[in-house]
C-alpha cells in the first residue's frame, strides 16, 4: 500500500483529498487526512457575520462527513514533520508515516505578533474578523457602536483574501448609512501598501470607491505597536492613528510546526515551485493552498484552481512520469462593495485584474472591476457552491487558467 | 527598458529607476544610487544591502522588510531609520533589485 498523508482539512486539503480519492485506487492507496478538530469553517462567511447576514451556525460542517468514504480522518495537533524519516508527529505522540505528503495547513491571524494588540482593549475596542470568535464578537460591537472613529487596519501583507479588509470597509460604510448614523462615524483605512490594493489598475478603481464613500486612506502605514491605553496605532515611522473602534487584520502566518520542521520562510510559508506546488527541498512533499509561498493572493479560488492542476500532476508523478500541468496563478475573487453590490476581479501571475466582463455559462457575464448586483449574488451563491461543488472535489464551470475573453487592457497611462 | 548613466556606469533601469539587471550592480554604484535618494551608506546600511543581494538569487524576488529583519537580524524599526520613509523600496533601489512586489 502506498501512503498519502494530507495535513489540514481546510479548503485545499478537503478538495485535494476528495479529488484524489476518486483517482487513486483504494486497493493500492491509503489516504489519511489530519486536522486538529472536526469543524470545517467556511471562512468567506466571516466577512458577513459582523453585519448579521449569517448566523455562525451556517458556516460550519463536520470535516469527517465532508470527506468521501475510504479516506481515513485523524484529529490531532500536528507537531512536526520529519521529511527525512517521512513521518508526521502528532500532539499525542502518534507517528504517521507517509510516502507522499500534502501540506495544506493554511495561514492564520496572529494577534500575538503585534505588541499591545492582545492587551486590555482586545475584543473591547480592538477586533479582528479573520477568526470565528472575532467576527462573532465584532457583530455585537458594531451593533452597540454609537459613533466615533472606526479604523480598519492591516498589519502586513501577505494576508489571505487581501480584498476582505476593503470589503469590510465598504460594508461597514453601507451599514452605518443604513442605520442613519453615517455622519457620526469617521472611517479610516490604514494599510501597509501604498494604495488601496496591490495591483495598479484595481488599486486605482478601489481607491476611487473609498474616496466616493469619504473613507480616508492612511497608506504606507506599518504598525509597530498598539497603545491600548491611548487607543492609538503607532507605526514604525512614528505616525499615530487614534481609534474608537479598531478592526484589524493581524499578521498572518503559516503554522508554527512548519518552522519547527525547518520547512518554512520567515512567515512559516513553505517554498515551492510556483507551477507545480512541489517543495523545493523535498520532492515528495507538495504544498497546496495558503501554506505555500506562491506569489499570488491567498484565496480559496486559488486553492481550487491549484487543486485541479495538482491532482492531474500527482497521478503522473507517482507513476514516475513528468508532471505536465502548470499553474498560472489564476485567482478569481468577488469583492463586496455594499448596498447589495459587488465587483469581480480575475487575475494571475502575469496579468493584473482588468476591467471588462467575465463570461459565465448560464448565469451570464459578470462585471469585472465594475459594481453590480449580479456580482453580489455571485458572492452569496458561492457558499452553496463551496459546500456542494468545491469541497466534494467537483469541477466549477470556470476555466482553470486565466482567459483574456471579455477583459479590456486600458491604455498604459491611466 | 531605458539605459541611464549613473556615475561612470551605463545601466538598465525600469520606469521608476530600479535596476533591471542583477549583474549590472556594483558597490560603487550602490553608493551613487544611495546618494541620489539622500542616503550615505554606513556599515549598518551595508549589512541590509548585502543580505538583500545574497537573498535575491536564491528566492528570485526582493526580500520584504520582515524577511530582512528576521534573517539578517536588523529590527524593522532600524530599517526605517536607515532608509527613512519607504525602507523596502529604498533598500531595493540601492541594492539594484526590483521593487518589492506589493504582495499580491
Ligand atoms: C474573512 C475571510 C474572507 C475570505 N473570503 C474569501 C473569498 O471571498 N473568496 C476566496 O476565494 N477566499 C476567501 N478567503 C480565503 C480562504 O478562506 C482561504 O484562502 C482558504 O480557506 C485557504 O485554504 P487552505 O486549505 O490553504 O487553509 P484553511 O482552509 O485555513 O485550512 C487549514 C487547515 O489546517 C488546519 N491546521 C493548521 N495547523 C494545524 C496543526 N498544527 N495541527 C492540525 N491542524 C492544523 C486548520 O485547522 C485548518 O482546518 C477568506 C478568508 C477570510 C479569513
Amino acid at each position: 500500500m502506498k501512503r498519502l498523508v494530507i495535513l489540514g482539512a481546510g479548503t485545499a486539503g478537503m478538495m485535494v483529498a476528495n479529488k484524489l480519492r476518486r483517482r487513486l485506487p483504494l486497493r493500492e492507496w491509503q489516504i489519511t487526512v489530519v486536522d486538529r478538530d472536526d469543524v470545517h469553517l467556511y471562512q468567506p462567511g466571516l466577512l458577513f457575520v459582523p453585519f448579521g447576514v449569517y448566523r455562525p451556525a451556517q458556516l460550519t460542517r463536520s470535516r469527517r462527513r465532508l470527506l468521501r468514504s475510504g479516506i481515513q480522518f485523524l484529529t490531532g495537533e500536528i507537531e512536526r514533520i520529519d521529511p527525512v524519516a517521512k513521518t508526521v508527529r502528532l500532539g499525542d505522540g502518534t507517528a504517521v508515516g507517509y510516502d507522499y505528503l500534502v501540506v495544506a495547513t493554511g495561514t492564520s491571524p496572529r494577534p500575538d505578533q503585534t505588541p499591545g494588540m492582545l492587551g486590555a482593549e482586545w475584543r473591547k475596542s480592538i477586533f479582528d474578523f479573520y477568526s470565528y470568535e472575532g467576527s462573532v464578537a465584532l457583530a455585537d460591537a458594531l451593533r452597540d457602536f454609537t459613533g466615533g472613529r472606526l479604523v480598519v487596519h492591516i498589519v502586513d501583507q501577505p494576508i489571505k483574501c487581501p480584498v476582505a479588509p476593503l470589503e469590510f470597509t465598504f460594508l461597514a460604510e453601507a451599514y452605518f448609512r443604513s442605520r442613519g448614523m453615517r455622519d457620526q462615524v469617521e472611517i479610516v483605512y490604514a494599510t501597509p501598501l501604498s494604495g488601496a490594493f496591490t495591483k495598479p489598475i484595481a488599486s486605482a478603481r478601489l481607491g476611487d470607491m473609498l474616496d466616493e464613500r469619504k473613507i480616508a486612506v492612511e497608506a504606507d502605514f506599518l504598525v509597530e505597536r498598539i497603545d491600548s491605553e491611548r487607543k492609538m496605532l503607532v507605526s514604525y515611522d512614528e505616525r499615530e492613528i487614534e481609534f474608537d473602534l479598531l478592526v484589524t487584520v493581524p499578521l498572518n502566518m503559516g503554522a508554527d510546526f512548519i518552522a519547527r520542521s525547518g520547512l518554512g520562510d520567515e512567515l512559516n510559508y513553505v517554498p515551492v515551485d510556483k507551477h507545480t506546488f512541489q517543495s523545493t527541498a523535498y520532492p515528495d512533499i507538495f504544498v497546496l493552498g495558503d501554506a505555500a509561498d506562491l506569489p499570488i493572493s491567498k484565496a480559496g479560488s486559488v486553492a481550487h484552481f491549484a487543486a485541479e492542476i495538482f491532482t492531474g500532476n500527482f497521478c503522473q508523478y507517482v507513476e514516475g512520469h513528468p508532471m505536465t500541468g502548470s499553474f498560472d496563478g489564476h485567482a478569481n475573487c468577488f469583492v463586496e462593495s455594499g448596498d447589495g453590490k459587488g465587483l469581480l476581479i480575475d487575475f494571475n501571475y502575469d496579468t493584473e485584474p482588468l476591467p471588462g466582463s467575465f463570461p459565465l455559462p448560464v448565469v451570464g457575464p459578470l462585471g469585472l472591476l465594475r459594481e453590480n448586483a449580479r456580482n453580489h449574488w455571485g458572492k452569496l451563491a458561492f457558499r452553496w457552491i463551496y459546500w456542494h461543488v468545491l469541497l466534494p472535489g467537483r469541477r466549477l464551470p470556470v476555466p482553470t487558467h486565466l482567459s483574456m475573453t471579455g477583459k479590456k487592457q486600458p491604455d498604459k497611462e491611466i | 527598458m531605458p539605459v541611464v548613466t549613473i556615475g561612470p556606469a551605463e545601466v538598465h533601469v525600469d520606469a521608476e529607476g530600479f535596476l533591471t539587471q542583477y549583474g549590472e550592480w556594483t558597490e560603487e554604484l550602490a553608493a551613487q544610487l544611495a546618494a541620489q535618494i539622500g542616503i550615505e551608506l554606513t556599515d549598518a546600511h551595508w549589512k541590509a544591502i548585502s543580505f538583500l543581494r545574497a537573498d535575491y538569487p536564491q528566492r528570485g524576488e526582493t526580500a520584504t522588510l520582515r524577511r530582512v529583519s528576521t534573517l539578517a537580524g536588523i529590527p524593522i524599526k532600524q530599517l526605517f531609520v536607515l532608509f527613512p520613509g519607504k525602507p523596502a523600496k529604498k533598500m531595493a533601489y540601492v541594492a539594484g533589485l526590483p521593487k518589492p512586489r506589493g504582495c499580491v
